[in-house]
């Protein structure tokens, strides 16, 4: 069991793909300046390494190392169609914002990264769930991201809650700052730049904290083998 | 017995920091003048954010504040800041731009010495593209506005939003000249026509164009009491100067005259006090040539061309970027050496 709490715990702290690995940024950066936004990629993304993983690992032995990774860039292709059609079909009004961003899953760096340096040296079930958990890493990085470029830029947060659920919806969007101007910056995508450094400095010195903690409960000899 | 070198003073950065405020001070003076108190506000409000946050920076970096604040680089950048912003700004604008100069373009990137963009220009680009309504917001010259704001109903604006009793904003504010022509010429007028409407002046804007000169004169003492080499305002108002020219000689009617480029904005302001910055600046005198005459004329690009009132705070972020290109390759040979090693 100890090998799956290896896994989420790469995924979606240690080796989290959005602040330690900074891999897909290009859709972290694009797509991160509504909290719905950035769910609705952060999902979509998930789904397709959760199945490209699994895939992948399944075939893993038929594939011969030269041509891997043009094999696993159909697979990755394929699936991210369907997705895409998925999308189109059942909501449509988010899959319009989207726009060019769920197709552009297929050049992800970070769904081939795990394919190839974790799916194709994995059983199936493993694979799928280090997908899963390094898709939603990178969600969780994205929501937050979002959030903070939500709530600086236009002041409310949830805000296009009705592309996904219908009109209804609009009633949960929370206005944060009523009468907020906007801070315009937030949104461009400066914005993501600065949020995203932000965070990456945030997990960076939660990081040295929790290691200078450890540091103080060995003993003296031990301390320095932690620095 | 003397023997050499032969230093006549000892020079630290808070001495010249010192010098580049005092060069200021006329242009400020004069401002206040034809332009009314409000720029006292904006600059005492400036300065005081500025240290303030300057000591929590430092602070946080765990280092002593006080000869931090003392080298007054901070001021500096504060009263830069304030003077390329308009004068009846509301507050916070005023205090988000120190902050994204102070902490975020200046702390984040190493402090002072480290950092890579002018941090002046930083505070002044984030606002400019995050509050244009409110960038856009200047006083009017005294000679041509219909009320007189004291110092204390400046303050009053610019703190609460709240004009003394039944005065408009119109009163008091007013388009710039650039800002002028740049609507003008879109409504297909052309360059003599506008130019006749009160706002402009002899040469630059009314009233703008003294603010100017005193600035330009400050640059100069700088220039006499070597603070600053005159490389880098001499190519930069070459630059923007030629590449005007050309373009006024094409065609009169929609581009205008060299000179009232020179005398509107913050070219000035930007040649002696903002481009010269020696951190964020070219170093070589070669390199520094390159570097102001790149402002000049992405100064006038993006003054004509672009979308924004004022082309000055982005050329000089742009050329920040390629200071380290630009260094590399215009270091001036060692005497004594060959500028390349021959072929073998």
């Amino acid at each position: 069991m100890s090998q799956y709490r290896d896994i989420i715990v790469n995924g979606l702290w240690k080796q989290n793909p959005g602040v330690v690995q900074l891999l897909g940024l290009c859709p972290l950066l694009g797509i991160s300046n509504s909290v719905v936004n950035a769910v609705g990629l952060g999902l979509a993304t998930t789904m397709v390494m959760t199945f490209s993983n699994g895939s992948i690992s399944a075939i893993r032995n038929l594939v011969s190392h030269e041509i891997r990774i043009p094999v696993f860039i159909l697979i990755i292709a394929a699936l991210v169609t369907v997705i895409d059609m998925a999308m189109n079909a059942f909501i449509h009004p988010l899959y319009l914002v989207l726009g060019i961003f769920v197709p552009l899953i297929v050049t992800n760096c970070i769904v081939l990264a795990r394919t190839d340096s974790f799916a194709a040296k994995n059983p199936v079930l493993p694979s799928m769930l280090d997908g899963m958990m390094m898709g939603l890493g990178l969600t969780m990085v994205i929501t937050l991201l979002g959030a903070l470029r939500e709530v600086v830029g236009k002041g409310t947060l949830f805000s296009g809650l009705d592309l996904a659920f219908g009109p209804a919806a609009r009633a949960f969007v929370i206005h944060v700052v009523p009468d907020y101007k906007g801070f315009l910056l937030a949104i461009l995508p400066p914005g993501a730049f600065f949020g995203l450094g932000l965070l990456v400095a945030l997990r960076n010195w939660w990081d040295l904290r929790s290691k200078k903690r450890a540091a103080q409960h060995l003993p003296a000899g031990l301390a320095q083998g932690v620095n | 017995m003397l023997s050499s070198p032969y230093i006549a003073e000892q020079s630290s950065v808070s001495i010249i920091m010192l010098k580049v405020l005092a060069a200021l001070v006329p242009g400020i003076a004069v401002y206040v003048w034809l332009f009314g108190p409000a720029i006292l506000v904006t600059l005492t409000l400036a300065s005081v954010t500025a240290l303030v946050l300057e000591t929590i920076a430092v602070r946080l970096r765990g280092w002593p504040a006080k000869p931090f604040l003392m080298d007054g680089s901070a001021l500096v950048t504060a009263w830069l800041l304030a003077l390329s912003l308009p004068p009846i700004a509301p507050w916070w604008l005023i205090v988000v731009g120190t902050f994204f100069a102070i902490v975020v373009a200046k702390h984040l990137y190493g402090g002072l010495g480290n950092n890579l963009f002018n941090p002046a220009m930083v505070g002044y680009a984030v606002l400019i593209i995050s509050f244009p309504v409110q960038m856009t917001q200047w006083s009017a010259p005294l000679s041509l506005a219909g009320a007189h704001l004291s110092l204390l109903d400046s303050a009053q604006y610019i703190f609460t939003g709240i004009l003394p009793d039944g005065l408009k904003l119109d009163a008091i504010s007013s388009a710039t000249p650039l800002d002028t022509l740049r609507t003008q010429l879109q409504l297909e007028h052309t360059v003599r026509e506008i130019t006749r409407l009160p706002i402009f002046g002899n040469l630059g804007g009314t009233g703008g164009e003294a603010v100017v000169l005193m600035f330009l004169l400050g640059g100069l003492y700088l220039w006499l009491a070597r603070i600053i080499t005159w490389h880098i305002p001499a190519a930069f108002i070459a630059g923007l100067w030629i590449t005007g020219g050309l373009f006024h000689i094409s065609d009169p009617d929609r581009y205008i005259s060299p000179w009232f480029h020179l005398a509107t904005g913050g070219v000035m302001l930007g040649a002696f006090f903002i481009a010269t910055d020696p951190v964020t600046g070219a170093t070589t005198p070669r390199g520094k040539l390159i570097f102001g005459a790149g402002i000049g004329i992405l100064t006038y690009l993006i003054r004509t061309l672009g979308g924004y009132p004022d082309g000055v705070a982005f050329a000089v972020l742009l050329m920040n970027i390629m200071v380290p290109l630009i260094d590399a390759y215009t270091q001036p040979k060692v005497y004594g050496h060959k500028q390349k090693e021959p072929a073998e």
